[in-house]
């Protein structure tokens, strides 16, 4: 375990800022108590101090995780952010994407969202922009990449795909094994 | 007396001026050589007699100096004949163009040593054994024809012909015979290898013509050697490579500091707070840079723009038919100057907001 360097910080917020914008801020600098990043095992975990002090004292083979796994780092240094991070976004999310309720369960299941399942999205949704996915009971299923501004949403036919799924609460069951 | 002595000064101090000012016309017994492209100038005239250069002195000095300002003057004049050019636009220095270099510099480094012979090489002159030339093509009975003397399909080299390894003589008759075979090709073969490279090693240790990669490409590089020159090219700068671009597919390497020994990083448990004050940082330096798409924004805010005005437009029709009084007692808010002018807009704009309407009635 071992602290981001600079390079590999910059690489996180600017992954998280896609999503939550500025307020990585309140991630960073929380009122009720000092939380940090460090890197474990090509993995970016996200813990209290308490944590940090307790988990410092365990050999590092035996250690599997250390608080909150955002995403990881892969062979070529890109940050991959999985869904394990949804807790933290959720709340924080600027823009947002309600899934209707016949088409949640085709979303948890990995399937990208159409404008059939659309159910509202936030005004101002630039193309490309990060988006965390809501069910219409304001539940968060997951997070995606918005393939349609709000603008072109209203105009496209209804099989066309208006949010690339990257990561939904399913795979907590499908991809058991290797979630941390 | 004062003024004897005025005029002596005076008369000194002009003729120092003079001689600053000398005249850029230098006279020579024979024409010097010149090789602008290595600045070099070559002045065959007898020196001066070698009477006035005997002794140490300030005189010799200043003879000296005098000639080699005469052929550097010489020298100057010449390039400054040569064509120039102002680099970098018109308030820019003016450059030359040198000519290719004709003198033949003499070599920096000692010459390559020939490689020291080989075991067998040494032992063939010694023996006297001289090569001899072998012809490609080898008759083989069995199949009666001219087949090559290795590879494909070789003369006596078919593995379907080998069926058979007769124990000699002396030998075991429980030993396998086929394995012995292979096992002593593969000796052989190991043997031959270790040969080469001890010869090679011998070589090498003789400090003999190992040449370092040459830096220009040579067309029989592969494509690590190139990859390697590159990088050696790269950090052959006065700032070690540090601000020179990029070519067009090479990775971006960030220089470690640490010149390829091991990172080190900040300690795990370290100062939280100087830590969180610098990702605090971090992140306002991100924020500052980032631009907004103010073009998709732009885009988006006209579609907006057109898409309310189409709704009005599609409202101000129905409306319309109901009379002005109508319209006006249904929007209370807004003044008769404003919807006079949207109304305008709108007639003006009739096919674009009855098909943006339409477009947003079906979506």
């Amino acid at each position: 375990m071992r602290p981001l360097t600079e390079a590999e910080t910059r690489a996180v917020f600017e992954k998280l800022g896609k999503y939550i914008g500025e307020n990585i801020q309140l991630l960073v600098d929380r009122p009720d108590g000092t939380y940090c990043f460090r890197l474990h095992r090509d993995r970016v975990y996200y813990l209290s101090e308490k944590l940090l002090k307790l988990a410092a004292s365990i050999p590092r083979d035996s250690l599997v995780a250390p608080g909150t796994c955002f995403g990881k780092f892969t062979k070529s240094q890109k940050f991959r952010l999985s869904v394990t991070a949804l807790d933290f976004l959720a709340p924080y999310a600027k823009f947002k994407v309600w899934v209707k309720p016949g088409s949640e369960q085709s979303f948890l299941y990995g399937n990208h969202v159409l404008k059939s399942g659309l159910g509202r999205i936030t005004e101002n949704t630039a193309q490309y922009q990060g988006v965390v996915v809501y069910s219409m009971a304001d539940v968060p299923l997951g997070f995606g990449v918005a393939a349609k501004s709000t603008q072109e949403c209203r105009k496209v036919d209804p099989l066309a795909i208006v949010v690339f799924h990257q990561a939904d609460v399913g795979e907590y069951v499908r991809n058991e094994d290797t979630l941390t | 007396m004062a003024a004897v002595r005025v005029e002596a000064v005076l008369a000194a101090a002009e003729e120092q001026e003079a001689e600053k000012r000398r005249s850029i016309t230098v006279e020579k017994e024979l024409e010097l050589e010149f090789d602008l492209g290595n600045l070099l100038a070559l002045d065959r005239n007898p020196p001066p007699a070698a009477a006035a250069l005997r002794g140490a002195g300030p005189r010799r000095e200043a003879l000296l100096r005098a000639l080699a300002r005469d052929n550097t003057q010489l020298l100057v004049s010449r390039l400054w004949e040569l064509p120039a050019e102002r680099a970098g636009g018109a308030g820019g220095p003016l450059v030359a163009r040198l000519p290719e270099p004709t003198f033949r510099l003499p070599r920096e480094k000692p010459p390559p040593r020939p490689r020291p012979p080989t075991r067998w090489e040494q032992f063939a002159r010694l023996k006297g054994i001289r090569r001899r030339k072998k012809t490609s093509l080898v008759w083989d009975e069995q199949a009666k024809e001219w087949r090559r003397r290795w590879g494909y399909r070789r003369a006596g080299g078919d593995p379907a012909r080998a069926w058979l390894a007769e124990v000699p003589a002396g030998a075991d008759p429980e030993e396998d015979q086929f394995a012995r075979l292979r096992r002593e090709k593969r000796e052989r073969v190991a043997r031959n290898e270790l040969n080469r490279l001890r010869n090679l090693a011998r070589a090498h240790r003789a400090g003999s013509a190992v040449p370092a990669a040459p830096l220009h490409p040579t067309g029989h590089q592969d494509r690590e050697e190139l990859r390697r020159v590159a990088r050696v090219a790269r950090v052959s700068t006065a700032s070690l490579g540090r601000f020179q671009p990029r070519l067009p597919k090479e990775p971006a390497e960030p220089p470690s500091r640490s010149g390829g020994r091991k990172r080190r990083f900040e300690p795990l448990l370290g100062n939280l707070a100087a830590e969180r004050s610098r990702q605090l940082e971090l992140l306002r330096d991100m924020g500052s840079k980032k631009p907004v798409l103010d073009i998709t924004r732009a885009v988006n805010k006209q579609m907006r723009q057109e898409e309310a005005e189409a709704a009005a437009a599609h409202k101000g029709k129905k409306q319309s038919q109901r009379g002005k009084r109508g319209r006006r007692q249904q929007r209370p808010g807004r003044s008769g100057k404003k919807s006079g002018a949207r109304r305008q807009q709108q007639q003006q704009k009739p096919a674009g907001g009855g098909t943006g309407g339409g477009r947003r009635k079906k979506a």
